[in-house]
């Protein structure tokens, strides 16, 4: 990876953080609201299902989410682990697939 | 801290071999004002000539004599043994992140040679300038290096970073903090050059930032506020291309 790609990453995963903590808030504050509320998955449905608001806020939070927790663990590997960089780089990058997939797949179910 | 003046012999366990050694206990008269140097010395010469360990000025000017003391890395002719000494006992070792070369000395080409790698060097400009630079005591650049410059290049900031043992390619304290001075240095004839030499993972965007450095400098100097510096430079270098 060049310097100018790590930079990349650095500015990424910042920019992310920045998003990520007031949509973590948001979404601590809808689950604290359901709970409190009893709705059930029904309901919850009903109310994303008409709303573009909601998936787009979701959406939003697995990209987010999902580029700043695999910059994170890319550290943390290369920091913790003697595995290679092409490894670290391999596993980071899968997991920020999987978590794109899974999120987009919930965001169309509730959408 | 605890009291020792009226106790007359201090344990002090001191590492002894290379990396793959261990501790040796010696029992060592307690004197006034006794630095940790004091000690090491002491051992030297009354119960082991063969004990190694490097030292050079004996009054904090030099930064030779550094040393891991009860788990920290300190000058030690700067320590005096009361405010280290827990239970009558003192533990000493070679400094953290540098080969051992034998007891209480450490290599200190890999630090050095990382200051080369960060480009630590002053680059003068095309062309000799007619006059002495004349740099404005209070220029925003001069007050951001101004305290960096006091570094003498000891090593316990390298000693002290998590950083510099979890990645064997990054730069450390010192020598970023180094670079930070001379991003500062209206006289270098290459600033931009600087900083691109260390924004990157082995420079300083890999510094988690827990402030060892700043907490253990002997010189009160603070090396995480340096690299915050070149963290806001490169920051700025990746979104626009420009420091």
């Amino acid at each position: 990876m060049t310097q100018r790609q790590e930079r990349l990453l650095y500015v990424l995963q910042r920019l992310s953080a920045l998003v990520l903590a007031p949509l973590v808030i948001l979404h601590i504050g809808v689950m604290i609201v359901a709970v409190q509320g009893g709705l059930n998955t029904a309901e919850m449905l009903a109310r994303t299902q008409s709303s573009t608001f909601w998936p787009v806020i979701y959406a939003t939070f697995f990209v987010v989410a999902g580029v700043h927790g695999c910059i994170g663990l890319r550290n943390i590997l290369t920091e913790t682990t003697e595995l290679p960089a092409r490894s670290v780089n391999r596993i980071s990058g899968g997991l920020l697939i999987l978590i794109l997939v899974f999120g987009f797949e919930t965001v169309r179910a509730i959408a | 801290m605890t009291d020792i003046s009226d106790q007359y012999q201090l344990t002090v366990n001191i590492w002894r071999g290379n990396s793959d050694g261990a501790y040796q206990t010696f029992e060592v008269p307690v004197r006034d004002s006794q630095t940790v140097l004091d000690v090491v010395t002491w051992i030297q010469r009354h119960l082991d000539p063969d004990l190694t360990y490097r030292y050079a000025c004996r009054v904090g000017m030099c930064g030779t004599c550094a040393m891991t003391v009860q788990g920290k890395p300190k000058w030690t002719c700067r320590t005096r043994i009361g405010t280290v000494v827990e239970n009558n006992e003192l533990t000493l070792g070679p400094l953290r992140n540098l080969p051992v070369i034998k007891d209480l000395a450490t290599d200190m080409v890999p630090f050095f040679d990382k200051w080369a790698e960060a480009g630590a060097q002053f680059v003068p400009g095309d062309q000799v300038p007619e006059q002495m630079a004349a740099v404005a005591p209070d220029s925003r650049a001069r007050r951001a290096a101004d305290v960096a410059i006091e570094c003498i290049g000891c090593g316990v900031c390298y000693a002290a970073c998590d950083t510099v043992a979890w990645r064997e390619d990054y730069l450390g304290p010192a020598a970023l903090n180094r670079v930070w001075t001379l991003v500062n240095d209206e006289r270098d004839g290459d600033r931009d050059g600087h900083l691109r030499k260390v924004a990157g993972e082995s420079g300083c965007l890999s510094c988690h930032s827990h402030q060892s450095c700043a907490e253990l400098c002997p010189k009160h100097l603070n090396p995480t506020a340096s690299i915050a510096g070149l963290k806001r430079k490169s920051f700025l270098l990746a979104l626009v291309g420009r420091s």
